[in-house]
């Protein structure tokens, strides 16, 4: 990335001229602020960066922010995204997507674009819904839920972003509540300076057809005792008292509270997301109590660009054309006179 | 049963059509390139049609299991592969069984009657061995126990296994077809020395067994070297001959570097589309970002965003895939993004014959979109085409643009012919619509006025930052709208742009009569069979035929009427149910198209051609 003689951006220049139509009091709305503060800290120019969507609610999102962006097809984003980045890897490239958009229509590609690790960032709105259609179960809804389409309640056991991401190779994903903007905002700064594709799921609550999906979790009140929010080298600690913690017991995680059963500071789990095995990764994104935040993966890694920009200079070297003329008159060709 | 009389005058034909058949492992087609490749060389005109199964390996000697190559040379234009076989080679019953009804009568076959077993002719179905029971009285059959002589003949070399040994018999087989011919074996020594470079016990093989089946043919003077086929007329130049998908993807290279923009290949694998994406990979030399995609779709779009950022972006597919593309390439046609999609034909419906060739996709590139969603199609006619009309999608896509569908098919694409070869230099110039700077009051759906194509700002570029997407646009800001007459004039300026292309394309042209009783239309794959069939004619005296034959399908080229008028009939011949025919119908009303449709997944052939045409001018 060219970081030299970027101008100071502020969150205005990101800005742009259109009329937000979002539901008032949409998550959404402060996770396009967060973007908009987050930009100005990422070293990028303005003309370079590239948001691509699909479709949903959150697939507005490109038409809000003043750079370069596309609108594209339900469920296709890492499809285009990966050709922009191929085409133009000193782009700044963004996902925008939520969970019907990746994990349904566009499940394929969602695994197939982290198991390529290109370097692009994919911001996946989950809110355990369909907006757009108007409140139909999505493939994160709960099983029981009681949808426009599912009346008598969802038959359907969901996926978890993290845990399909993990097992599909994915070298870096986060998850943030959708009420939590300075975090939210240093995790796309974070997302824009890993290497390789980058996932964050925000816990976006829908306020017309699945308000108060992730309550329990993102309350203001009650937050700090639910959810775990880990940073990479530091303990496992959570609670409004900072009292709780995370060991490892047997082959669970098992939340804890120091000064209890002898339990001190010294016996949490560390919290290491750099290690290439993604076993203690994987059973962080299942936790259901605490609830893992923050960066819970990020394992650094070749990219695709990186392979393919080594195997293109060997073969450039290698290779005795430089013209198509050189191949085309090449080989056995024959004279008519 | 004629077996191997010996006719001693040299014969001196115009052409001769030979075919190579035999199990699908037992090398055939390779068997049948190196001997257009030679004749090739030699300087003839040669055109060649591979016909092999599905199955990669079918069950040994199996009637479905049978794979064919089959070569045309000639002292004189050639621009088929050929309806009717002067040669028959025969490495097995089933093979001999398949093919026999191609063979002239009278003409020779060549059977390796080592393969003529109990067991080989009860899998082909034959009650009793047709090299005993007379059922071959009618042709000349030379029997050569061809594995034996092979087996014989590499006794001294070592290292090698019974497998190797007797998979080495087609070269067998192409050794005495060389010495029938006048052949050199040189171009094949070559091709042995650079195939199997680490390998020299394998070199030594094949070249012994080459040697040993040109010496067989000779030495024991069953089959005197009777034919000689003479060098053609063609325009002087350097030639290579090329296969339609070599030439397709060579055409996107060539264009890519004219037009000064690197080269972007979206692609999931699909017969017979996928010796594209083959070729491409190779290309890296010169800067060719080729992905292999997760599917479809992922092929397309990656080809869309690469476009958005600045490439000559495309994607090849047969017609399944295009299905799969359908809503990509209306996203591509709603944001106006240059795009070539190239799709290979092959039969259908759904799964279809995928290795065989039709014409049948044409409607779906015309109208297999949602919406009002037009878009250029054009489509190549010859194998060495293939390159132009790769070459002229890439240019009509950035000068205009909007997505290009490029029509081949499984005949031409797998065909070759010589291809004189074409410089860069000698290729026309490919403007493209970028734009560099900011101008005041720019917008991302501004346009040329002359021919509509909206500017192309890519990312990277300092105040052009813009959104683009497949909701509608104001015609002016390029922001969404829903506003009703907008999208009226959207949905028509759309169409505008596409209409206004035929001003930048050849008018269409008439061979042997420019009016008369009849006119003969066709288009893509189909202009060898029936340039052939309407010589053909003429020759004979028909002197009021016209041929007319469409590369520009949408849009149509403007003089298209003019052509139709002299005519007092007129005939569409297509390998479908008639949809080119419908598009004329659409376009010219007053007039009656008669159809000749084939939908056997097979090309046309001569004889069927000119059995209609003669009932239509009598």
């Amino acid at each position: 990335m060219e970081t030299t003689a970027v101008k100071e951006y502020t969150f205005k220049d990101f800005t742009s001229d259109q009329e937000v139509r979002w539901c008032p009091g949409c998550d959404d709305y402060v996770i396009l602020r967060s973007m908009q503060k987050a930009l100005p800290q990422m070293g990028v120019k303005k003309e370079d960066v590239v948001f691509i969507s699909g479709i949903g609610c959150s697939s507005r999102f490109p038409y809000y922010i003043d750079s370069y962006g596309m609108h594209g097809i339900h469920g296709r984003a890492p499809g285009i995204a990966t050709g922009v980045k191929l085409a133009n890897p000193k782009l700044s490239v963004w996902v925008i997507t939520g969970d019907g958009d990746s994990l349904a229509i566009g499940g394929n590609h969602f695994i197939h674009v982290l198991r390529r690790n290109i370097n692009l960032n994919i911001v996946l709105f989950n809110n355990e819904i369909y907006g757009l259609t108007k409140g139909q179960f999505s493939p994160t809804s709960l099983v029981g839920q009681k949808t426009k389409s599912s009346p008598y309640g969802n038959t359907q056991p969901p996926f978890s972003p993290g845990e399909l991401a993990i097992g599909a190779q994915a070298r870096f994903f986060a998850r943030i509540g959708g009420n939590t903007p300075k975090e939210m905002t240093q995790l796309f700064i974070e997302a824009e300076k890993f290497k390789g594709t980058s996932l964050i799921e925000i816990l976006q609550n829908c306020v017309i057809f699945n308000d108060g999906c992730f309550t329990q979790y993102t309350d203001k009140a009650i937050r700090e005792d639910k959810q775990l929010h880990v940073e990479h080298g530091k303990p496992m600690i959570f609670g409004i008292n900072r009292d709780k913690g995370l060991i490892l017991n047997g082959l669970k995680l098992e939340a804890v509270t120091i000064g209890e059963n002898g339990i001190t500071k010294e016996d949490l789990l560390v919290h290491n997301a750099k290690e290439q095995d993604p076993t203690l990764h994987q059973m962080l994104v299942r936790l259901e109590y605490p609830l893992v935040t923050g960066i819970i993966r990020s394992f650094d890694d070749v990219t695709l660009e990186e392979r393919e920009d080594a195997l293109t200079a060997q073969v450039k070297a290698n290779s005795k054309f430089t013209k198509t003329d050189d191949l085309f008159f090449s080989g056995e060709t024959y004279e008519v006179k | 049963m004629i077996t191997a009389k010996p006719k001693n005058k040299q014969e001196v034909l115009e052409a001769v059509v030979i075919r190579f058949v035999g199990d699908s492992g037992d090398g055939m087609q390779l068997t049948g390139s190196q001997f257009s490749d030679t004749s090739a060389m030699f300087g003839n005109d040669v055109a060649t049609f591979p016909n092999y199964p599905s199955e990669i390996r079918a069950p040994q000697g199996s009637l479905y299991g049978v794979s064919g190559f089959q070569v045309h040379i000639g002292s004189i234009e050639v621009s088929t592969p050929g309806d009717n076989v002067d040669l028959l080679v025969a490495m097995n019953p089933a093979g001999l069984k398949t093919n026999l009804y191609a063979v002239k009568p009278g003409h020779t076959i060549i059977v390796d009657t080592d393969s003529f077993t109990k067991k080989n002719l009860a899998k082909a179905l034959y009650e009793t061995n047709p090299l005993q029971d007379g059922s071959l009285e009618n042709y000349r059959v030379i029997e050569v126990a061809m594995t034996s002589l092979t087996k014989e003949s590499l006794k001294n070399v070592e290292g090698l296994d019974t497998k190797s040994i007797t998979r080495s018999k087609n070269m067998f087989a192409l050794g005495m077809v060389y010495w029938m011919y006048g052949r050199s074996r040189d171009h094949t020594f070559d091709f042995f020395n650079k195939k199997f470079k680490t390998k020299p016990h394998i070199v030594e093989a094949n070249t012994k067994v080459l040697n040993a089946g040109f010496y067989f043919a000779e030495t024991i003077e069953l089959i005197p070297n009777a034919y000689t086929i003479a060098p053609a007329k063609m325009r002087p130049g350097t030639y290579r001959i090329i296969m339609g998908n070599t030439a397709t993807a060579w055409g996107f290279l060539a264009a890519a570097e004219k037009s000064g923009l690197e080269l972007f290949l979206g692609s999931y694998p699909i017969t017979p589309a996928t010796d594209i994406l083959h070729e491409l990979v190779k290309h890296k030399h010169f800067g060719v970002k080729a992905f292999q995609a997760e599917d479809e779709i992922a092929g397309i779009t990656s080809a869309i965003g690469a476009s958005f950022a600045g490439d000559l972006a495309i994607t090849t597919t047969s017609g399944p895939g295009l299905a799969l593309k359908g809503e990509a390439l209306g996203l591509a046609m709603m944001v106006e993004l240059p795009l070539v999609v190239v799709n290979v034909q092959r039969g259908g419906p759904s799964t279809g014959l995928p290795t065989k060739t039709e014409q049948s996709d044409l409607l779906q590139a015309m109208y297999g979109r949602n919406g009002e969603s037009p878009v250029i199609v054009i489509a190549a006619s010859t194998p060495s085409n293939c390159f132009n009309f790769a070459y002229e999608a890439a240019k009509l896509a950035l000068e205009h643009m909007t997505p290009v569908v490029l029509l081949t098919d499984g005949y031409i694409a797998n065909g070759s012919a010589p291809w004189k070869i074409k410089s860069i230099t000698d290729m026309p110039a490919i403007k493209n619509n970028k734009i560099k700077e900011v101008k005041e009051n720019w917008h991302p759906y501004d346009r040329d006025e002359v021919s509509l194509a909206r500017n192309w700002a890519i990312p990277g570029t300092p105040g052009l930052e813009h959104r683009i997407g497949g909701l509608e646009k104001d015609r002016v800001t390029g922001n969404v709208s829903y506003v009703p007459e907008n999208h009226e004039y959207m949905t028509k300026i759309r169409a505008e742009k596409i209409k206004r292309v035929e001003n930048y394309i050849p008018e269409l042209t008439t061979e042997f009569a420019e009016s008369g009783d009849l006119l003969v239309i066709g288009w893509g794959g189909t202009y060898g069979s029936l340039h052939s069939a309407v010589k053909q004619m003429n020759e004979e005296g028909y002197a009021n035929i016209g041929f007319a034959h469409f590369n520009y399908i949408n849009p149509l080229p403007k003089n298209t009427e003019e052509v139709l008028k002299k005519f007092k009939k007129i005939i569409v011949c297509e390998l479908n149910n008639g949809q080119f025919a419908k598009v004329l119908r659409i376009n010219f009303s007053g007039y009656e198209f008669l159809q000749l449709n084939k939908v056997q997944g097979l090309p046309f052939g001569n004889s069927e051609l000119i059995e209609k045409f003669k009932q239509l001018v009598k």
